[in-house]
């Protein structure tokens, strides 16, 4: 393998292991808060289907991300009312949003543009346009990092920059503020938040709400920046990818990022079975690439790993303990 | 000391939870700088008003006042403000979070912790040196003992400048040692003006601890007493609302042959930390041995391994024969069958299933046994629930319906039923765990007769029990347990719980075998 392709591979990992990382920031928050997500995917599907519509009708890709994160908050919204208001189960109604969004984005895609559940394909500025960063065209002739600065890091959308910056914010809010103490600790015990004067009830919300914006984020990316329109399913289970690199990461912010850049350096080599083979030696079918990342979330869970301790208090309803 | 000034007045509080009166037209007056005993039987209700009284509950009558004040009290920042502090029963603190995030969590001073952090590390210092309140404030709450994480609890309410401190059963999870100290530490803090309220339902902390009691029975405030001008006798026949004999009245014990040997009883858990570490004992026809020790130092294994629910190795004896410790015939069924009955320590858990009907759960364990079958295909209900009657009638097991749900009955009945199934299945050998925890005094001295009973009937008996004086009024043996092994054997009639505390605690006078 040459280094041209390694850098292609490099640049395809970031691509497809950005909408991965904003699920498993999503995830992330609304989990630690003691909420478990499944619902990820349909969040991402929601947001990628409402975003493309929106950017298509209105030919600017900022109002479309608007309209999907609002897409992906009206399912958190659901979520937290089924699961913190009414206090049932975290894991089914996360399933069922996941149903409902699959059903309703082809449905609505449907009846907008009438092309088999895809929403008109998208171009100009109603796409996430690549940024080139500083100096990237001049440092090009650098021998080594110049091509890896050109090829890799430099020529992406504002959203995978907005995304990489999220793992130091998330890091920060959850273990440098207020908030984020009050997060882990409603995630871990939400009686020693409501006994201290705090409304687990709303820090929940706020959990499952940033959840809902950065799934908004994951799925206007899929749509409007990696893809150019929405597609039936096009999330292509990435919310449980998501979800598998959150257990990896043993839901901290910093690990996240590398699990999702792993699982993305997975999905860019299913992509390119030949270079794997010309590597490896021996043929790999593809689907075995892309069921590494679920392997190695189960080697993870079996322990062999360290552990992964869940947030304790997470899939539990909160009620006050006579 | 004495000031006139009410800390809390509490005037006609009344709440109920459904059907439930938990608290009827409660009155109490709490002087200013005093430790006032809160006293009654489980269920009684005085939970429910201190939660009323810290804002997790809102009273559905009745009015809160601090010194002085009328302070409406509708939730725990309220509460705060009024320089309440709470400790529960059930510790409510993060345990992957440090002391000190545990002290600042909902008390920050800005959005931003490095300031909280650093103040509170101050504030927790001082605190630590003025009232013997030492704990390391970066220590993990995991990591620390019991009796560390309720001084956390206290640094909490003490860094909220709370000036009423309730505390909700402290002593129930701590040594005699670590209890002692604590006593200290709230007489420190009453004497420096801070006012203490002390729930609980022994009444041996409230005669040494507290300058006034109230007593509670059913939802009701029953007396208000200055302690030195009362006696436990007293206080005792107030909570119950009838005479009760604090003291049991039990013969020497006449112990027999050897019924149960132990030697070398070793239990793993399943991260393979060893629970048991090599427990050596007898257990002999006629007599009580009793397990001391603080929870969580093996007596739940030892029970599991003899009761057949946990593998050990090791060697048990039965009635001459080797019992198996693990594979075939190591099960609570096969133990029943061969005479060792079992009454688990957690009565909801192991006890009982609770969502069954009383005469399901009464049969439950013996329902396969040829009186509960019509034939080979049908068990006979009407038998078991005529069964269930007649053994709710001997055990008082109140209300005696037998159709209703186990979880129906409250803790005390509920250790009634389980307490019968064992007794009248006649075992020979009688595992018992706890039996009387979280069970009233009226309860209690009728599950001690059933006991003593048992031994005069020539049965052999383990008592594991984390109540010291449970341990000591009933038991003609003692052995005390840590860390999974035996610190020593006592005779009740000659330790005392100062002696068995220091075992309790780890520290070996004799060379613990």
């Amino acid at each position: 393998m040459d280094y041209a392709t390694l850098l292609q591979i490099l640049d395809s990992t970031i691509r497809l292991g950005i909408p991965l990382l904003l699920a498993c920031l999503a995830g992330l928050y609304s989990e630690r808060a003691g909420i478990f997500d499944i619902g990820l995917e349909g969040k991402m599907l929601m947001a990628a289907m409402s975003s493309a519509t929106v950017a298509a009708l209105t030919g600017s890709v900022w109002i479309g991300l608007a309209a999907g994160i609002a897409g992906s908050m009206l399912f958190a919204l659901v979520h937290g009312l089924a699961s913190i208001t009414f206090r049932g189960n975290q894991l089914i109604a996360g399933v069922a949003l996941n149903f409902v969004a699959s059903g309703i984005t082809v449905l609505i895609a449907q009846s907008i543009f009438g092309q088999g559940g895809r929403t008109a394909p998208l171009a100009g500025d109603a796409r996430f346009l690549p940024i080139d960063l500083p100096f990237a065209e001049a440092l090009q002739g650098v021998p080594v990092l110049g091509p890896l600065y050109y090829e890799v890091i430099s020529g992406h959308s504002a959203l995978v920059y907005v995304a990489i910056l999220l793992v130091p914010i998330t890091w920060f809010v959850l273990y440098r503020t207020r908030y984020g103490l009050r997060l882990r600790a409603v995630g871990e015990n939400p009686a020693s938040v409501d006994t201290a004067g705090v409304s687990v009830v709303r820090l929940r919300y706020s959990a499952v709400m940033i959840t809902g914006v950065l799934c908004g984020l994951a799925g206007a990316y899929l749509a409007c920046g990696l893809q150019a329109g929405f597609g039936r399913e096009m999330t292509a289970g990435r919310g449980y990818i998501a979800l598998a690199a959150l257990i990896f990461a043993k839901w901290r912010p910093w690990q996240a990022l590398g699990a999702t850049m792993l699982f993305g350096f997975f999905q860019a080599l299913a992509l390119r079975p030949d270079v794997v083979e010309a590597v490896a030696q021996v043929k790999v079918p593809v689907p075995a690439l892309d069921a590494l990342p679920y392997i190695l979330t189960v080697v993870v869970l079996a322990g062999l790993v360290g552990k992964a301790i869940p947030p304790r208090a997470g899939g539990e309803p909160y009620v006050k303990e006579r | 000391m004495a000031d006139t000034v009410a800390a809390i007045e509490l005037k006609g509080i009344s709440k109920s939870f459904g059907p439930v009166q938990a608290n009827r037209d409660i009155n109490i007056l709490v002087p200013k700088g005093t430790i006032h005993g809160i006293i009654g039987e489980n269920g009684a209700g005085k939970s429910t008003l201190m939660s009323i009284l810290y804002g997790f509950y809102k009273a559905d009558a009745g009015d809160i006042f601090i010194n002085g004040k009328l302070t409406p009290i509708p939730d725990s920042q309220s509460a705060i403000r009024a320089g309440i502090g709470m400790v529960f029963q059930h510790f409510k603190l993060v345990q992957n979070f440090t002391v000190l995030e545990n002290v600042i969590l909902g008390v920050e001073d800005g959005p931003l912790l490095k300031s909280s952090m650093s103040k509170a590390r101050k504030v927790l210092a001082d605190l630590s040196r003025e009232y013997e309140l030492d704990v390391n404030p970066d220590a993990l709450i995991e990591d620390l003992s019991v009796g560390h994480q309720q001084r956390v609890e206290i640094l909490k309410a003490l860094y909220r400048q709370a000036e009423i401190l309730i505390l909700d059963e402290p002593t129930g999870v701590l040594t005699p040692d670590e209890a002692d100290h604590l006593f200290r530490i709230l007489k420190g803090l009453r004497d420096q003006g801070k006012t203490i309220i002390l729930i609980t339902h022994k009444l041996r902390e409230i005669m040494e601890t507290t300058d006034n009691v109230s007593v509670m029975r059913r939802g009701t405030m029953v007396g208000n007493v200055k302690t030195s001008e009362t006696s436990p006798e007293q206080l005792a026949e107030l909570m119950v609302g009838r005479k009760v004999l604090l003291q049991i009245d039990k013969q020497p014990a006449t112990p027999g042959e050897v019924m149960l040997k132990i030697e070398n009883l070793r239990v793993r858990d399943i991260a393979g930390v060893e629970r048991l570490k090599g427990i050596s004992l007898e257990i002999r026809k006629g007599e009580i041995l009793g397990i001391a020790g603080v929870a969580g130092n093996g007596q739940s294994e030892l029970l599991g391994a003899l009761g057949g629910i946990q593998n050990a190795t090791g060697s048990v004896t039965y009635k001459g024969a080797a019992l198996p410790l693990s594979g075939k015939g190591a099960d609570g069924r096969t133990r029943r069958d061969i005479g060792i009955g079992h009454i688990p320590e957690d009565r909801q858990v192991l006890g009982l299933i609770m969502d069954f009907a009383a005469w399901e759960d009464m049969a439950f364990g013996y329902h396969y046994l040829p009186k509960y079958q019509k034939n080979a295909f049908t068990m006979d209900n009407e038998a078991i629930k005529a069964d269930t009657a007649a053994k709710m009638a001997t055990y008082d097991v109140r209300p005696p319906i037998a159709t209703l749900a186990a979880k129906s009955f409250s803790g005390g009945n509920q250790q009634k039923i389980v307490v019968a199934r064992e007794i009248e299945a006649d075992p020979d050998v009688l595992l018992i765990g706890q039996p009387t925890r979280g069970v009233d005094i009226g309860a209690i001295e009728f599950i001690h007769k059933e006991i003593i009973a048992m031994r005069d009937a020539g049965k052999a008996i383990l008592l594991v029990s984390v109540e010291l004086d449970e341990i000591l009024s009933l038991s003609d043996r003692i052995a005390v347990m840590f860390d999974g092994q035996i610190m020593g054997f006592k005779d009740p009639k000659t330790t005392n719980e100062r002696e068995l505390g220091l075992l309790m605690a780890g520290v070996s006078g004799e060379a613990g075998k």
